[in-house]
């Protein structure tokens, strides 16, 4: 085995009480692609965090290629060789590739060395497959394209390790693959690779080797990810087994919600063009597709932020006129939203509020304007034991819990109302395997007790375990409709290019 | 070498302590300008302290001081719990003032008087407020500059009436005529000016904090203020809410200058307010948007102003002190609001 690229030492980090991580011992050779597994919180992020400078660690050193080096920033750790392509890209979107590419480097004589930076940039496309148009502005690139920017911007500096934040989040399969044979050619050429990732087919898939972390501990390491199984990996994160769960047949009763020639305007990303669906009570609808083609418009209209130009809407039988959160709220719509911090929850005041923010008007929390702190404090204090949310309290601060948390207090909040229709975004997205499973049986649950469920996801794996219908958007328009049992990957991967499906 | 890190919490204690801290900072700072204009700092630090709070006549007279200002420091923590940045309490104040000494200004029974007074000076400034509110939410403009600005709109019109309509003819000064004496707002205190107006603050505060608390007209100020997208999401109309927070903010500040008005100078002119609605946004950051905060906070700007004046005297050095305290408190608060937020760590030494 040749001699580490990069080795980490009996790091330990503490926030506090508690332990982020603990005499945890890493190291990355050449040429090796190394997984790095473990539930949220398990302190993956802050491990990597140290690595590139974010973080000082309490104990433990860092040892690049055999020497001991001191890494108090990220200029200290590119200057080690390290790059890192967080989950949030860090560009800057009305600048050009090249632009972007040549931010924080020096130039020749106080000029910027554009030429130099061109052909570096077309040696790096020529090594890896790694190609990107220099000129074009980043906000014209997609996802990918920008993923691909920022893996491009570290290989510019010289990186010689590369720490990937769950790349695979954001891609459509078609663009996994893409990313996985870069990656690949990398490490061919001797780079060190730390791939962090949530799911374990793509680890299996892409690994040489795997450390799995828990509590902030190594608590296992695999050496042929390839050859074991899924379910032992998913046991080395979690502690204990996880079956996933079972989804009964389906008894689809009226519709609740219907979409009849939805087409909308203005938006920010991509507008709705003519979509129709349908969603029945005790089902579960999927909308797969590549991020990006309308599929947040879709959630907005149905929310009620969005007021579509033509088209009609029902819940349960009623026609949506106003198009307002609260009028699809009245009519028994509930929402979890795909960016929990933003549009969710208000992660600066007590999770008890975000827990009521939806029906703080009503008799419920409210009489005559005047709040029902009893009340308010009483029904967080029964979902946050119902839902296993584990916090101090309802006065904690919404942002101190952790992402799965987070999750179930939102379902809290949406399910206490038995909500006849449920429009979810990315339910699972940075969830861990445990988490994730709860978010599923609470799916299946409200499915059996008549729920219509709408989930817009990305996760084609995910959506064809637990829905019965899944729908493919493609740029604004609808492309077709698979029951899920003849719902393959790759037939959903086909039409998520745009083409025709069979409805 | 030093950097901040991200805290995850912080302790009840440290949240109350900070205020304290910044105005201790704020203190050992200014010491350095008293020494500079040769006097001694525990001398000069020692009048300012008995002149404003050693007897009993002295408290009153900053009670009347702190009075406007616990008005206008509500007025911003309101608007700032909203993000509504309402600069404009100066302005606010002003039209609450000419309002209020119009309609004191009218003979009829005192009690009515007061009562519509306040009315109007609420009024008048939940009017001003609402023009840079209308304007954020219509038309996105920047609410920090458009307050800001129309404060000098307003004091220009206030003066263009003292020096015109208003304009005493007897004297020739450019200033209002006084309302009715039964207007006058009823002494508490024999031999003070403890006026009716210093109990009205000092009530006002816990109905604020109420407000904020409590009813979900507040609920829904606290949520917009820190998640608008959300409370968007969540049903709540947020271009209304933040059109309530301005009145009330505007009302709140308008009542400043109901009180003064009211209660200390009985007409208008020019320097009626030393700049109680800019010493607000001081007030209310040092309470940390706490409208029970906002009480004390008012009282240390009160006392460090009616001290300054007295300190000026005995000592020589200039009263402008007192302005340099608060700008200095804000400044210091500000940082340690940092506190709040990121620690100190040192790094390279742990390894």
């Amino acid at each position: 085995m040749p001699a580490p690229l990069i080795e980490m030492r009996g790091i330990s980090k503490r926030f506090g009480a508690v332990v982020a991580n603990e005499a945890v011992d890493l190291s990355v050779a050449p040429g090796e692609i190394l997984g790095l597994l473990g539930e949220n919180g398990a302190g993956k992020t802050t491990l990597m965090n140290v690595l590139f400078g974010a973080y000082a660690p309490d104990a433990g050193e860092i040892l690049v290629q055999g020497r001991p080096v001191t890494i108090n920033s990220s200029a200290d750790a590119l200057a080690a060789g390290i790059g890192m392509v967080h989950q949030h890209f860090h560009l800057a979107p009305r600048l050009s590739v090249l632009e972007n590419l040549l931010i924080g480097i020096p130039g020749k004589s106080g000029r910027i060395d554009r030429a130099g930076g061109l052909a570096r940039l077309a040696e790096i496309g020529r090594q890896h497959g790694l190609t990107l148009d220099p000129g074009l502005p980043v906000s014209a690139l997609s996802i990918g394209e920008q993923q691909r920017l920022e893996i491009v911007k570290a290989l510019f500096r010289g990186a010689r390790l590369l720490i990937l934040d769950e790349p695979t989040a954001v891609l459509a399969p078609t663009e996994v693959d893409g990313l996985f044979s870069a990656l690949r050619s990398m490490a061919a050429q001797g780079l060190g690779i730390i791939f962090i990732s949530h799911k374990l087919n793509e680890v299996r898939a892409l690994t040489h080797r795997c450390v799995v972390l828990r509590h902030g501990r190594v608590t296992g390491r695999v050496d042929a990810p390839a050859s074991t199984t899924s379910s032992e990996m998913a046991q080395l994160m979690c502690g204990h087994e996880i079956v996933p769960p079972a989804r009964g047949p389906s008894t689809p009763g009226a519709a609740v919600l219907t979409l009849d020639g939805i087409s909308t305007s203005r938006h920010s990303g991509m507008a709705l063009r003519d979509v129709s669906l349908f969603v029945r009570a005790g089902e579960i609808l999927g909308i797969a597709g590549v991020s990006g083609n309308g599929q947040r418009a879709l959630a907005e209209v149905i929310s009620g932020v969005l007021a579509p130009d033509v088209g009609r809407m029902t819940i349960a039988g009623k026609v949506v006129s106003r198009f307002s959160p609260c009028e699809v709220q009245a009519l028994g719509l509930g929402r979890i939203p795909e960016d929990r911090m933003t549009t969710g929850l208000v992660t600066n005041l007590p999770l008890a509020d975000s827990m009521v923010l939806p029906r703080i008007g009503t008799a419920a929390f409210s009489r005559n304007g005047l709040l029902r702190p009893d009340a308010i404090r009483a029904f967080a204090e029964a979902q946050i034991k119902a839902y296993d949310i584990r916090c101090p309290g309802p006065m904690t601060r919404a942002g101190a819990l952790s992402g799965g948390n987070l999750q179930k207090a939102l379902l809290a909040r949406e399910l206490a109302f038995d909500p006849k229709v449920l429009v979810v975004s990315q339910p699972t997205r940075g969830l861990d395997i445990g988490a994730a499973r709860f978010v599923h049986e609470k799916f299946l649950d409200m499915r059996a007790r008549g729920c219509g469920i709408v989930v817009i996801g990305e996760d084609l794996e995910e959506l064809l375990m637990f829905c019965d219908r899944i729908t493919v958007m493609y740029e604004g328009r609808i492309v077709g409709t698979l029951d899920s049992a003849d719902a393959t990957i790759a037939r959903l991967g086909l039409m998520m290019t745009g083409a025709e499906g069979h409805s | 070498m030093f950097r901040l890190e991200a805290r995850t919490s912080t302790s009840a204690w440290f949240n109350l302590a900070l205020p304290l801290l910044a105005i201790g900072a704020t203190l050992v700072l200014c010491s350095g300008l008293i020494a500079l204009a040769g006097a001694g700092v525990i001398e000069a630090y020692g009048v300012m302290f008995s002149a404003s709070l050693g007897d009993s006549y002295a408290i009153t007279e900053t009670l009347v001081r702190a009075t406007p200002m616990i008005f206008t420091g509500l007025a911003v923590a309101v608007a700032f719990r909203a993000k509504f940045w309402n600069i404009g309490a100066e302005g606010q104040l002003l039209a609450g003032a000419v309002a209020s000494c119009a309609v004191g200004a009218i003979p009829m029974p005192g009690p009515l008087a007061m009562l519509l007074m306040a009315l109007a000076g609420a009024a008048a400034g939940a009017a001003v407020a609402l023009i840079p509110a209308t304007l954020r939410v219509k038309f996105k403009v920047d609410d920090v500059v458009s307050s800001l600005l129309l404060n000098s709109v307003i004091f220009y019109a206030l003066m263009a009436l003292i020096e015109g309509p208003w304009k005493d003819s007897f004297s020739g000064y450019p200033i209002s005529p006084p309302i009715e004496d039964s207007a006058n707002f009823p002494v508490l205190l024999e031999g003070t000016r403890l006026h009716l107006g210093v109990v009205a603050a000092f009530l006002a505060a816990p109905v604020i904090w109420f407000l904020i608390a409590r009813t979900t007209l507040g609920f829904r100020i606290r949520v917009i203020g820190e998640n608008p997208e959300a409370a968007r999401y969540g049903g709540i109309h947020v271009e209304r809410v933040l059109i309530s927070t301005a009145l009330l903010s505007g009302a709140l500040a308008g009542l400043a200058g109901v009180s003064e008005v009211g209660g200390v100078h009985f007409q208008v002119m020019s320097d009626i307010s030393p700049g109680y609605g800019y010493s607000g946004i001081v007030v209310a950051m040092l309470a940390r948007l706490n409208p029970l905060g906002v009480m004390p906070a008012a009282l240390f700007l009160a006392a460090v102003m009616t001290g300054a004046e007295a300190m000026s005297r005995a000592t020589g050095v200039p009263a402008f002190l007192s302005d340099v305290i608060q700008g200095t408190a804000l400044l210091a608060m500000l940082v340690a609001l940092l506190f709040t937020a990121y620690r100190i760590r040192r790094v390279g030494a742990a390894r």
